[in-house]
């Protein structure tokens, strides 16, 4: 019952942002523009029209996880609402895990949202809507959890803005892993192998949870690959909420 | 078994680069027995939030132990039946205290008709029946500080902890959660309440302690731990002139204010009073008023804090 009030006054909590809003209204702008975008172009305005579609629930869903997240768990502790949760029989990991939940459903409801308005401006056009369409979109669905997770532990020790910083770093360097892997091959020095090795092996490959080309050509992807990125996205997930709660667990509320 | 068991409790703030130390509780020794008030008084600073925070889990103790109603501060179910307000209380503002209360009577797993009960019950008993529905965003001070007493009672609990209770509440809040106070005692409930209010605590507590700069001083009757105070005259000066004035700073009396042409200073011996006097007379000044007077409460309570509680154990006996 403690995790259910949570989730839901989190949930609660979240959609009253301000942010929340103004980021899910620049998504709609942005699959607006690529409509306009597509009619500049011949023959490309489905391919456009997917691709920045679909980027934009990437990017936006991704700075709402950040932005809207870290206030959340910042302002909690800031305002100090948390003195009278964390005091009464509540365990440290509950609120935690409550809290993430909460962002998850506030995440569902964002990128339902501006999938749907995806959808109708597609069906408006004319143009079909191909189930390697929902897979990608199920994809970016788990790539903001894995977000939202990471935001939430820098969240546990650092301020807001740190966390900010540090979360769209990592989700920056995600992204360009096969860089990392040329950079690390054609450094001489042990120092920057090792760092691009560590930032390679260690920090979470977020391409893999980007088939916005598939889509685009019309390629559909294996139940296999799904099923493996899905895995891959628990796991990681799953090791940063452990972390989460184990820095949460000794922080202090002076 | 007593309410609340604190043993050698210590707590040491390190803060900056080079890791300054800052000795918030020293080695606190406090037994408090169930069903009694205890007043928790100190100056600002003293260590009376941070025992209160150690206690509920919001921080660790460097060293020491407690215990509530006989459980581990470190067991979360020592919780269960504890109630707390914080200083200064902060809630999610854009909540009703109704949904607000609720909220929290789910914490301790209460089914919603008992909660509906409690709910109606609690905004009743610190009056705001009234504004159960309106957002906490436009409560007063005063108001928040009502819904945090009622939040600290949700789950009806034996024993309750309340940081500052009475700030940011006018006379007639104040008599209401004094009035709270002491009809939880009358329900066999323990209470311990920090305080700035000398009046407050003396008039509903059973027993005070005493706690500055991280230190027990005492625990007892207040008359019994700050004794009796001085009988003082206070004398009201007009028109002394700038040596007169600085030979009644060579006095070295604790207590002279200036105001304006006017000069107050307060003696505790008749000796004093009348070096006083000679000087008025001396430098041609005027003597408005010499008026015979107690030490306040509050006067015994600054002196006593420098100096020392003298001769009482700062373990409690019982």
């Amino acid at each position: 019952m403690k995790v259910r009030a949570l989730v839901l006054n989190t949930f609660k909590e979240a959609i009253r942002d301000k942010v929340f809003y103004t980021l899910l209204l620049f998504a709609v702008l942005v699959i607006i523009v690529s409509v306009l975008l597509g009619g500049l172009s011949l023959g490309v305005n489905e391919k456009i029209i997917k691709d920045i579609g679909l980027a934009a629930i990437s990017l936006f869903g991704v700075l709402t996880a950040v932005l809207v997240g870290i206030s959340l768990v910042y302002k909690e502790i800031d305002r100090r609402t948390i003195y009278t949760i964390i005091s009464k029989p509540v365990h440290r990991y509950e609120f935690l895990l409550s809290k993430y939940l909460g962002l998850c459903l506030t995440l569902l409801l964002n990128v339902t949202a501006m999938t749907m308005f995806l959808f109708i401006v597609i069906w408006f056009q004319g143009y079909s809507l191909s189930l390697v369409l929902l897979k990608a979109i199920l994809l970016i669905f788990c790539e903001l959890m894995l977000v939202t997770a990471i935001a939430l532990l820098f969240s546990t020790f650092t301020s807001s803005t740190l966390s900010a910083v540090f979360t769209l770093a990592i989700y920056i360097i995600g992204h360009l892993t096969t860089d990392l892997k040329e950079i690390e091959q054609a450094s001489r020095g042990w120092l920057s192998r090792y760092i691009t090795n560590f930032c390679y092996y260690v920090l979470p490959n977020f391409n893999n949870f980007n088939i916005r080309a598939e889509v685009v050509h019309g390629v559909d992807i294996s139940g296999v690959y799904l099923l493996g990125v899905i895995t891959y996205c628990i796991f990681y997930t799953a090791i940063v909420l452990f972390i989460s709660i184990l820095s949460f667990q000794r922080r202090e509320f002076d | 078994m007593p309410a609340v068991k604190i043993v050698g409790l210590t707590k040491v703030f390190k803060s900056g680069v080079r890791r300054k130390r800052t000795v918030a509780l020293d080695n606190l020794n406090l037994e408090v027995k169930e069903g009694e008030i205890l007043g928790y008084l100190g100056p600002n600073g003293a260590g009376k939030t941070t025992t209160f925070k150690i206690l509920m889990g919001l921080l660790r103790p460097t060293k020491g132990d407690a215990w509530l109603l006989g459980k581990n501060i470190k067991d979360i179910s020592s919780r269960e039946e504890v109630g707390f307000l914080p200083e200064q209380p902060y809630f999610y503002d854009y909540l009703t205290a109704w949904e607000l209360l609720d909220l929290y009577g789910q914490f301790y797993n209460l089914s919603k008709r008992k909660r509906r009960t409690r709910v109606r019950e609690l905004l009743e008993l610190v009056g705001l029946q009234d504004a159960a529905t309106i957002q906490l965003r436009k409560f007063s001070r005063g108001m928040l500080q009502r819904v945090g007493v009622a939040q600290a009672l949700i789950n009806d609990p034996k024993l309750i902890l309340l940081d500052e209770p009475l700030s940011a509440l006018d006379p007639i809040g104040r008599k209401q959660i004094r009035d709270i106070i002491l009809r939880l005692k009358s329900e066999g409930k323990t209470v311990i309440y920090s305080s700035h209010i000398l009046s407050d605590v003396e008039a509903i507590c059973d027993r005070v302690a005493i706690l500055s700069q991280g230190r027990l001083l005492g625990v007892g009757q207040l008359s019994e731990l700050l004794g009796t105070g001085e009988q003082l005259m206070e004398i009201n000066i007009e028109g002394l002139d700038e040596e007169g004035k600085a030979e009644i700073k060579q006095l070295a009396l604790e207590n002279i204010v200036e105001r304006g042409a006017r000069i107050i200073v307060n003696v505790s011996t008749e000796e004093m009073a009348q070096k006083v006097l000679e000087i008025i007379v001396q430098h041609g000044a005027k003597l408005i008023s010499l008026i015979p007077r107690m030490e306040s409460l509050e006067d015994i309570f600054l002196k006593r804090l420098k100096t020392g509680i003298e001769g009482r154990e700062s373990r409690d006996e019982s």
